[in-house]
C-alpha cells in the first residue's frame, strides 16, 4: 500500500494535476473526478462511476487510455455474460484438431501412443487459450480495463468480477495461477437501471457523475467541435440546460449536446433559431412524449433561442 | 522526533475526525462501514490534509455509494465541518424475540387426555386463523393483530418466473460445446456424450409501491409488515417504495431481518406519514428517478393503494401508462376493494385502471395471499379475464437466438 504508485504517470502529485492532464487529453473534468482518477490509480482501486447516460462515464475511461498511453480493454456486459465471454475460453475445434493429427502421425509412424500424460498436457497448452478481456487485462501492463454497463449483468457475474477485482488474481485449473503484479486501471461504469451490489462498490472509488454546469458543458463542446460557432455553442448549451430543468422523461445529456451542435453545424446554422430547434429536436429528444412537450414550450422563450427568422 | 510525534498526533487527529464523521453519517443512514472509513483514511495519506475540498472529495469517493447517500453526505460534511453536529437520533433498542408461547408439561397422569386437549386447542387455533385470515386488518383486536404479524412473517412474494440469459447445465436444450468437447478430448476425441445446457429460470423482481396517505393509515402497518416478509425471502430483490408527500425508497431500511426494527428504520425514513398523496405525480417521480431507469423494466410492480387521488386524475392515468408500458406487470391491491359496495368510482382509481393487469384486494391476510399468487403468476379463475389483455404489448420475452 504504502509502495509509489506505479501507473500514475511522473510529475503528478496531486489531483489538480491530473485534472490538467485530463484535460490535455481532451477531457474536462472537475476535482471531484480528478481526485476519484487520482486516487484510483495511486491506490490501484478500480473506479465506479455512475451517472445518467451520455454524461462521459465511458469517455473517461478512453481519456485515461490516452492518458497513460495504454491499450484499452472494454467488456460490454450483458445479462448472461459467464466466465468462457469474459475470461478465458478454450479453443474446442484445434483442441480436436490437435487430437487427430497426433493420432494420425503416430498412425503413420505404426507406434502407439507411448506418453498420454504429455499429450493432454499439449492439449491444455496455452496456445489452444483464448483470452477474454478480463485475462487480457491483467496480462497486459499497462492496460485499462474498462467494465462497461456492469448494471446489465446479472449478479452471479456481479460476484464473480468481485473476486477478480479485489485481488487481479485468477486461476485456470489446467494452466494454474495468473496474477498480474501491477493491476490494470480498472473503470466500472454503470447506468443504474439496478442497484450494484453492495460489495462491489465496496472495493471500488465510487464517483457519481453529474451534468456540467454551463460553463463547463460550453468548453466540453468547444473543445470537442472547434469548427462550431461560439454564440451557437453558448445557445445550444443554454438550451439544453433549459431542457434539462423541463420535466422530461429523458433529460438530454452532453453526449445529446454534442449531436445536436454537430446536427446544427451540419446544417450551416451559425445561430439557433426556434425553427431550426423544431427541425433538429430529434437529435436532442428521443422521446415522444418530450418531442411533444417540446413542442407546447415556446422556443424563443429558451434562453439564447432567437425567434424563428420568418417570424 | 518532535517533527515525529507531531505527524504521528496528526495523523491521529485526523482519524478521529474521520471516524466522527463516519458516525455522524451512519447515523443519517449512509452505511460508512469500518473497511470504507479505512479506505478513507489510505486516501487522505496521499491528498493535502488542509484542503477541506480534497477532504470533501476522498470522503465522498469512500464513503457513499448512491446519489441518495451523496445528499446525505453534503448534509452531515457541512454541518461537521461547521461544528454543527446534526441531530443524532437514537437507535431504537432491539425489541426482545418472542421464543416460546407457552411451556407445557409433559403429561405425568392422562397423557391421553392431555394430547386430545392439545389436538383441539390445535384445531382451535387453525378455526381462528381461518377465520383471522378473512377478517378485514383494520377491525383486528390486538392479540389477533400480533397473530397476524406472526403470520405474515411466513409469507413471501416472487415475482412471475422468467428464463433468463444464463445458461445453466441441463437435460435437454441446446448442446453445451465446453462440457461436450471436454468429455470428448479425456475419451481420447472419440464422440461421447452430448452435453445441453439451457437458459435458467429466475422470479422476477417486484416493485412495491405503497401508499402512505391517511386514507390508507390503517392499513399501511400491515402492508408494511408484507412488504418486510416478501422482500427478506426471495432471491431477486423486491423493492419498495412509500408514496405519501414524498417519494421514499425504503429498500434498504427494510433489510432489517427483525420486522420492528425495519419499521422502526422506515418510520424514520419517511417523512411524511399519513399526509396527502398525490399519486400521479408520486409516480411521474418513481418512474423518472427510478423505473425508466430499468428498476421497473420487465418486473412486477405492485401499487398498494386505495386510489384516492388528491391531484389530477388524467397525471395518474398517463403515467400509469407509462408505467405499464415498462412493466412486464402492474398490479394494483386496494383495500376499499373488499369492502361490500365497492365499485372503483374515485377519480384517480378510475383513470389508473385500464392500465392495470390485474386488481386485487388487499385488506385481509387472504386478500393478500391471493395478491401474492396474482404476482408469482399463478391467478386464480375468480381472478377474472387474463391477464395481459391488452395485445399490443406481449410480455417481453428475450429472443431465441444461438450461442
Amino acid at each position: 500500500m504504502s509502495q509509489p504508485a506505479g501507473l500514475l504517470p511522473e510529475g503528478m502529485t496531486s489531483p489538480h494535476d491530473f485534472v490538467e492532464a485530463l484535460e490535455r487529453h481532451g477531457y474536462l473534468a472537475d476535482l471531484g473526478l480528478g481526485t476519484a482518477c487520482y486516487l484510483g490509480l495511486t491506490l490501484s482501486r478500480p473506479l465506479f462511476l455512475e451517472g445518467e447516460p451520455g454524461v462521459g462515464k465511458t469517455e473517461v475511461a478512453k481519456t485515461l487510455a490516452r492518458l497513460l498511453q495504454a491499450p484499452l480493454i472494454r467488456m460490454q456486459c450483458y445479462e448472461g455474460i459467464d466466465v468462457s465471454q469474459a475470461l478465458y475460453d478454450w479453443d474446442f475445434p484445434r483442441q480436436l484438431l490437435h487430437l487427430r493429427s497426433i493420432e494420425t502421425v503416430a498412425g503413420i509412424g505404426g507406434g502407439k501412443w507411448t506418453d498420454v500424460d504429455s499429450v493432454e498436457g499439449e492439449l491444455y497448452d496455452r496456445r489452444f487459450l483464448i483470452p477474454r478481456p478480463l485475462l487480457q487485462a491483467l496480462e497486459t501492463t499497462p492496460s485499462v480495463l474498462l467494465v462497461d454497463e456492469v448494471d446489465r449483468a446479472d449478479d452471479e457475474f456481479e460476484a464473480f468480477l468481485l473476486e477478480v477485482l479485489s485481488d487481479f488474481t485468477v486461476s485456470i485449473p489446467e494452466i494454474g495461477t495468473v496474477h498480474a503484479d501491477t493491476p490494470p486501471v480498472v473503470v466500472v461504469t454503470s447506468n443504474r437501471t439496478r442497484e450494484v451490489h453492495d460489495a462491489l462498490k465496496r472495493r471500488c472509488l465510487y464517483h457519481w457523475l453529474d451534468h456540467p454546469s454551463f460553463d463547463r458543458e460550453v468548453a466540453i463542446v468547444r473543445m470537442r467541435l472547434p469548427h462550431a460557432s461560439e454564440r451557437l455553442t453558448e445557445q445550444v448549451t443554454a438550451a439544453v440546460q433549459a431542457l434539462r430543468e423541463a420535466d422530461l422523461v429523458k433529460p438530454p445529456g452532453v453526449a445529446e449536446t454534442l449531436d445536436w451542435t454537430q446536427a446544427l453545424v451540419a446544417l450551416g446554422a451559425e445561430e439557433l433559431d426556434a425553427e431550426l430547434m423544431a427541425l433538429t429536436l430529434g437529435s436532442v429528444l428521443k422521446y415522444h412524449e418530450d418531442q411533444e412537450r417540446a413542442r407546447t414550450l415556446d422556443f424563443a422563450t429558451l434562453p439564447g433561442v432567437q425567434p424563428a427568422a420568418g417570424r | 522526533m518532535s517533527t515525529e510525534a507531531d505527524t504521528a498526533s496528526a495523523s491521529h487527529d485526523a482519524i478521529a475526525t474521520v471516524v466522527g464523521l463516519a458516525a455522524a453519517l451512519r447515523a443519517v443512514g449512509v452505511p460508512a462501514t469500518t473497511d470504507r472509513v479505512q479506505q478513507l483514511v489510505a486516501c487522505l495519506d496521499r491528498l493535502d490534509p488542509s484542503s477541506r475540498e480534497q477532504m470533501y472529495w476522498a470522503g465522498r469517493l469512500t464513503l457513499c455509494s448512491t446519489p441518495d447517500d451523496i445528499r446525505r453526505y453534503d448534509r452531515v460534511f457541512a454541518a461537521y465541518f461547521a461544528g454543527a453536529l446534526p441531530h443524532v437520533e437514537e437507535r431504537p433498542s432491539r425489541p426482545r424475540r418472542r421464543r416460546i408461547e407457552r411451556v407445557t408439561g409433559a403429561g405425568d397422569s392422562a397423557e391421553g387426555q392431555e394430547m386430545q386437549a392439545e389436538a383441539e386447542t390445535r384445531e382451535l387455533q387453525a378455526s381462528t386463523h381461518e377465520l383471522l385470515r378473512h377478517k378485514d386488518v383494520t377491525t383486528l383486536t390486538p392479540e389477533e393483530r400480533a397473530e397476524l404479524q406472526r403470520l405474515l412473517e411466513a409469507f413471501w412474494l416472487p415475482g412471475q418466473f422468467r428464463r433468463t440469459r444464463r445458461l445453466a447445465p441441463a437435460r435437454r436444450g441446446r448442446l453445451d460445446p465446453q462440457r461436450t468437447v471436454r468429455e470428448m478430448l479425456q475419451s481420447a476425441g472419440e464422440p461421447s456424450r452430448l452435453r445441453y445446457r439451457d437458459r435458467r429460470f429466475r422470479p422476477r423482481r417486484v416493485v412495491l409501491l405503497l401508499d402512505v396517505s391517511g386514507s390508507m393509515g390503517a392499513y399501511a402497518d400491515v402492508l408494511l409488515r408484507f412488504a418486510h416478509a416478501a422482500r427478506r425471502r426471495v432471491q431477486a430483490p423486491t423493492e419498495v417504495f412509500t408514496m405519501g408527500t414524498r417519494l421514499t425508497r425504503v429498500t434498504r431500511e427494510m433489510g432489517h431481518r427483525e420486522p420492528d426494527l425495519a419499521l422502526a428504520a422506515v418510520s424514520r425514513a419517511v417523512p411524511d406519514w399519513e399526509g396527502g398523496t398525490r399519486l400521479g405525480e408520486k409516480l411521474r417521480e418513481f418512474l423518472h428517478e427510478w423505473g425508466q431507469r430499468g428498476l421497473a423494466r420487465s418486473s412486477v410492480v405492485v401499487v398498494l393503494s386505495d386510489g384516492l387521488e388528491r391531484g389530477d386524475a388524467t397525471l395518474l392515468g398517463e403515467q400509469m401508462a407509462r408505467l405499464s408500458r415498462l412493466a412486464f406487470r402492474v398490479v394494483w391491491a386496494n383495500p376499499r376493494k373488499g369492502h361490500p359496495g365497492y365499485a372503483p368510482l374515485a377519480a384517480g382509481m378510475a383513470a389508473a385502471l385500464p392500465h392495470v393487469d390485474a386488481f386485487c384486494d388487499g385488506h385481509s391476510l387472504a386478500a393478500l395471499e391471493r395478491l401474492a399468487a396474482t404476482v408469482v403468476g399463478a391467478v386464480n379463475a375468480a381472478q377474472g379475464p387474463p391477464l395481459r389483455a391488452r395485445g399490443a404489448a406481449p410480455p417481453p420475452r428475450p429472443a431465441q437466438h444461438g450461442g
